[in-house]
């Protein structure tokens, strides 16, 4: 039963939703609806069945399910409301909501919504992969869900192009059901996957990684995937020849990015960042007012514990917006990448803040030995050493409201070689 | 028994072969389309840039000229009773320099010649319809008849049409040889061998090969491959007409057009290649986005979601050929129709049907003809109101789908419903738009297998992707027996 009002509805059941639901139900915030597409809770953990998940959510070491078990437990057990099998085919600016499902189509208004529609993984085609476009190019999340909840493999003689953690966790999960995993070809010279996924997906199973290598064609027997070639990158990521290897297989996974799937806010009109997130301020609200978004939908993060944990802050700040208790918001600094940096949210730190503010951000190549740098335009307010900070990494730094009050034009993050 | 003894065999599903296969199926007549994909519509007719071209621009006097332009105007009708989308949104050719505008001028005499509507516009009412265009430009010809289409659904509902009165369609099977016996022909597939009392070679690439077999051709076929962009929904109005560059000796261009679907399309380059060869590569595509870039500075790169590449058969002598034989007058050979032929393919077979086939054999009109197809319903153009009584009335389509493009299963289950009973991912991707969209396919792929492996009643290890041998998913994991 879908009701027509809402203090606050949820868009997207995955973790970050849930755990924002969660916290603001115990905040108090009674009228909560979670909106979610698939006919189960816990969005993509419910495929992930590796382990590593929870070690500080739930300081024990969880699979992907387990993690997601805790979290659904918890909304059952707080009675917040939510719909499956229902998507949300459009939002509008002034919080109403269009959704659908096998029992009507429905017209919600929300007093404030909180987005957690996570993150869609990039494509061939939007990686111009060159060569054919045969079958057997599967993006490794796809491969992932066939594999762990349909019980299929894609094919057996795989190769894998970048090194994102699902491909590292799809090369394992595959060897393990008796595919051979030929190799994985990073463009970067460095890996995007963590260091523990390299070392017990890759190393431990001897699958090669093939650092600054890219796919340099893709090749098919009348639409069937027959072979691809790689090739080894320079540093301007042009392709060296001479430097091609060939491997006939049957798949090639793409594990090339995750880019947040934010389509509903950018047809409300919500303002979007270059990285396809929305442009948000300190307390997670786009620049639609009473919208709110968290989790990979705003930025792609490492693990599901910083999901989580950023979305349970964020359903404080829903919480002061639905009390009114927000500070003012009409004017704000912006907070700008400076060099080295990748992208860092918030974007914008409203002028009437009284909180601390937590600054994520990635850097854009490894860098070891570095000054953090936060600068008013040109004047530095604070620096920060680091012993080294890598993109596939997210960095969090804490300022506080006294070091923020020192910002006047903008807030510049920038990182820089120790000398 | 299988029927192997046909009137009228039509080679070829493609646009051409659709729409002539529906313009058959009206009369009294067996007729066996044989198509060697594992769907209609699988090769140039699916990637081409589904322009309906004004037709402005092909020499006055070519089968160019005459078919696009009675083409363009049978748009309205057909694809109101085949329910495909189609939108005159008009196009802009466009003039970088006065140089270029004194060329504009003859183009407008072209189009004057060829009977097509054009209006000059200069910088400023060029730049006020299209604010996006890049503001050095001198002016455009406009051509208020030009449309855009939806290609896939063009050739899905002509043949579905044509199945609903008769025809019927055998996929998976390429017409390898024909031999004319004098008062019928055979026609040779790996799988039988057919009688015709008529061929009609729609063949696409494989045409020249086939009629070859019977004739020696004047002209040879030399295949330009073309490579696109395609960019994901964006603001509405980047671009509101098609815009072409002016036309060179190696075609229109490359355009950018919204498509009837809300992305954009930007394309095609223009090389020399092999029939089969749909390949694309960054160098090409770097051409391409430049010479976009030049018309339409702010075209949304970040926005892409494919590339894919189309092969035109060019022919030397650069018109369509559409004829019998000279020494096998009951074999119709269709060849070299590349650009404009998808606009052309309604007026080519209707010319092919009442000028061609006519003389051969008596075409007796049906009594029960359905000239249109059973409307189907596309949830994402309904109003809200419109939705909600659906839903209540037929509920699988209030579950989406395709969360990109917004398809519900109620839409999908009809597609697979219909009498070409689409049964890979891509047919249904190009039936419905349902994996169309930014994800390409990554979170509905598997919820379309399983629809597919439930609605044909097969594992879903025997789902394919589009080809035979293009099974989805290949293999049980250890657990599973």
């Amino acid at each position: 039963m879908i009701k027509s009002n809402y203090d606050l509805v949820v868009i997207g059941g995955g973790s970050a939703g849930m755990a924002g639901a969660i916290e603001a139900r115990k905040l108090g915030v009674k009228d909560i609806l979670i909106i979610e597409k698939n006919d189960y809770l816990g969005g993509i953990l419910n495929q992930c069945v590796h382990n590593g998940f929870g070690l500080t959510e739930f300081k024990e070491e969880l699979t992907g399910p387990e993690f997601m078990t805790r979290l659904s437990d918890e909304v059952e057990k707080l009675k917040i409301d939510y719909v499956l099998n229902t998507t949300v085919t459009s939002l509008l600016p002034d919080k109403t909501i269009y959704a659908s499902n096998q029992d009507g189509f429905y017209v919600i208004k929300a007093k404030a919504i909180l987005l957690t529609t996570g993150c869609y993984e990039r494509n061939a085609g939007a990686i111009m992969l060159p060569g054919e476009r045969p079958s057997g190019v599967v993006t490794a999340g796809t491969a992932q869900l066939y594999l762990n909840i349909y019980g299929y493999l894609v094919g057996k003689r795989v190769f894998i192009l970048g090194s994102g953690d699902i491909g590292l966790i799809m090369a394992r999960r595959l060897t393990l059901e008796g595919a051979k995993v030929l190799g994985v070809a990073e463009l970067c010279p460095y890996s995007n996957g963590l260091n523990r996924n390299i070392v017990q997906c890759l190393q431990d199973f001897n699958i090669p990684l093939y650092l600054s290598h890219t796919v340099s064609n893709v090749s098919g027997d009348d639409g069937i995937l027959k072979s691809i070639t790689i090739s080894q990158v320079d540093e301007h990521n042009q392709i060296i020849p001479g430097t091609e290897k060939k491997y006939e297989c049957d798949t090639l996974l793409l594990s090339v990015g995750l880019i947040p799937n934010s389509p509903l806010l950018r047809d409300a009109g919500a303002k979007l960042a270059r990285t396809k997130g929305a442009i948000v301020n300190e307390r997670y609200e786009t620049s639609i007012p009473g919208v709110f978004t968290a989790g990979n939908v705003l930025h792609v993060h490492d693990l599901v514990d910083l999901v989580t944990k950023e979305s349970r802050l964020v359903a404080h700040f829903i919480k002061e917006y639905l009390d009114n208790k927000q500070s003012d918001s009409s004017s704000s600094l912006d907070v700008i990448p400076g060099d080295g940096i990748g992208y860092v949210l918030p974007h914008k730190i409203t002028k009437g803040n009284t909180h601390d503010v937590t600054f994520k951000f990635r850097v854009r190549k490894p860098i070891k030995d570095l000054n953090v740098i936060f600068l008013d335009k040109d004047h530095e307010i604070k620096r920060i050493f680091k012993p080294v900070l890598i993109p596939s990494e997210m960095t969090e730094i804490n300022l506080t409201n006294d070091e923020l009050k020192q910002f006047k034009n903008n807030i510049t993050v920038k990182v820089e070689k120790k000398v | 028994m299988k029927k192997t003894n046909y009137d009228i065999v039509v080679i070829g599903a493609g646009v051409i072969g659709c729409n002539i296969a529906r313009e058959l199926s009206q009369y009294e007549l067996s007729v066996l389309v044989l198509e060697k994909d594992n769907d209609v519509c699988a090769r140039a007719s699916m990637a081409n840039s589904a322009i309906v071209h004004s037709g402005y621009d092909p020499v006055p006097g070519t089968l160019k000229a005459r078919f696009n332009v009675a083409g363009n105007k049978m748009f309205d009708e057909l694809c109101k009773r085949l329910c495909v989308e189609f939108y005159r949104i008009g196009s802009l050719t466009i003039a970088m320099n006065d140089e270029q505008m004194k060329t504009l001028m003859s183009l407008k005499e072209r189009a004057k010649e060829n009977g097509v509507e054009v209006k000059i516009l200069n910088h400023d009412e060029l730049l006020k319809i299209e604010p996006n265009i890049n503001p050095s430009a001198a002016g455009a010809l406009l051509a208020p008849t030009a449309g855009i289409v939806d290609p896939f659904t063009f050739c899905a509902h002509n043949i579905e049409n044509a199945l609903d009165n008769g025809v019927i369609l055998h996929l998976n099977e390429a017409a390898s040889n024909v031999i004319d016996n004098g008062d019928h022909f055979l026609v040779k597939t790996e799988k039988d061998t057919y009688q015709a009392k008529i061929v009609i070679n729609a063949a696409g690439h494989g045409s020249y090969k086939l009629a070859s077999q019977l004739e020696k051709l004047d002209y040879e076929i030399n295949p330009r491959k073309g490579e696109y962009f395609v960019f994901d929904h964006y603001t509405v109005g980047l671009v509101n007409h098609t815009i072409f560059p002016l036309p060179s000796a190696k075609g229109k261009g490359i355009l950018v057009s919204p498509t009837y679907s809300g992305n954009y399309l930007v394309g095609p380059s223009s090389e020399l290649s092999e029939a089969e060869d749909h390949s694309t590569d960054p160098a090409t595509l770097a051409m391409v986005k430049a010479g976009a870039l030049e018309m339409v500075p702010s075209l949304p790169f970040n926005e892409l979601i494919r590339v894919f590449a189309g092969v035109r058969a060019t022919p030397s002598d650069h018109d369509f050929h559409i004829a019998p034989l000279k020494t096998h007058p009951k074999f119709i050979h269709l060849c070299g129709i590349e650009s404009p032929g998808f606009v052309s393919s309604p007026a080519i077979a209707l010319y092919v049907v009442n000028e061609l086939v006519k003389p051969l054999i008596n075409l007796k009109k049906k009594n029960n003809y359905i000239p249109n197809i059973r409307p189907s319903l596309v949830t994402r153009k309904m109003d809200n109101v419109a939705r909600a009584k659906l839903v209540k009335e037929h509920p699988e389509y209030g579950e989406i789908i395709c969360q990109c493009e917004k398809i519900s299963k109620g839409e999908i289950l009809d597609a697979m419903s219909r009498s070409d009973h689409p049964h890979t991912i891509k047919a249904i991707k190009k039936r419905c738009r349902a994996g169309f969209g930014k994800c390409q396919g990554g979170f509905c792929q598997p919820l379309v297998a399983k629809m597919i492996s439930e609605y044909y009643h097969i594992p879903l290890n025997e789902v394919l992707y589009s080809k035979i041998g293009s099974n989805v998913v290949r293999y049980k994991t250890k657990g599973e027996k």
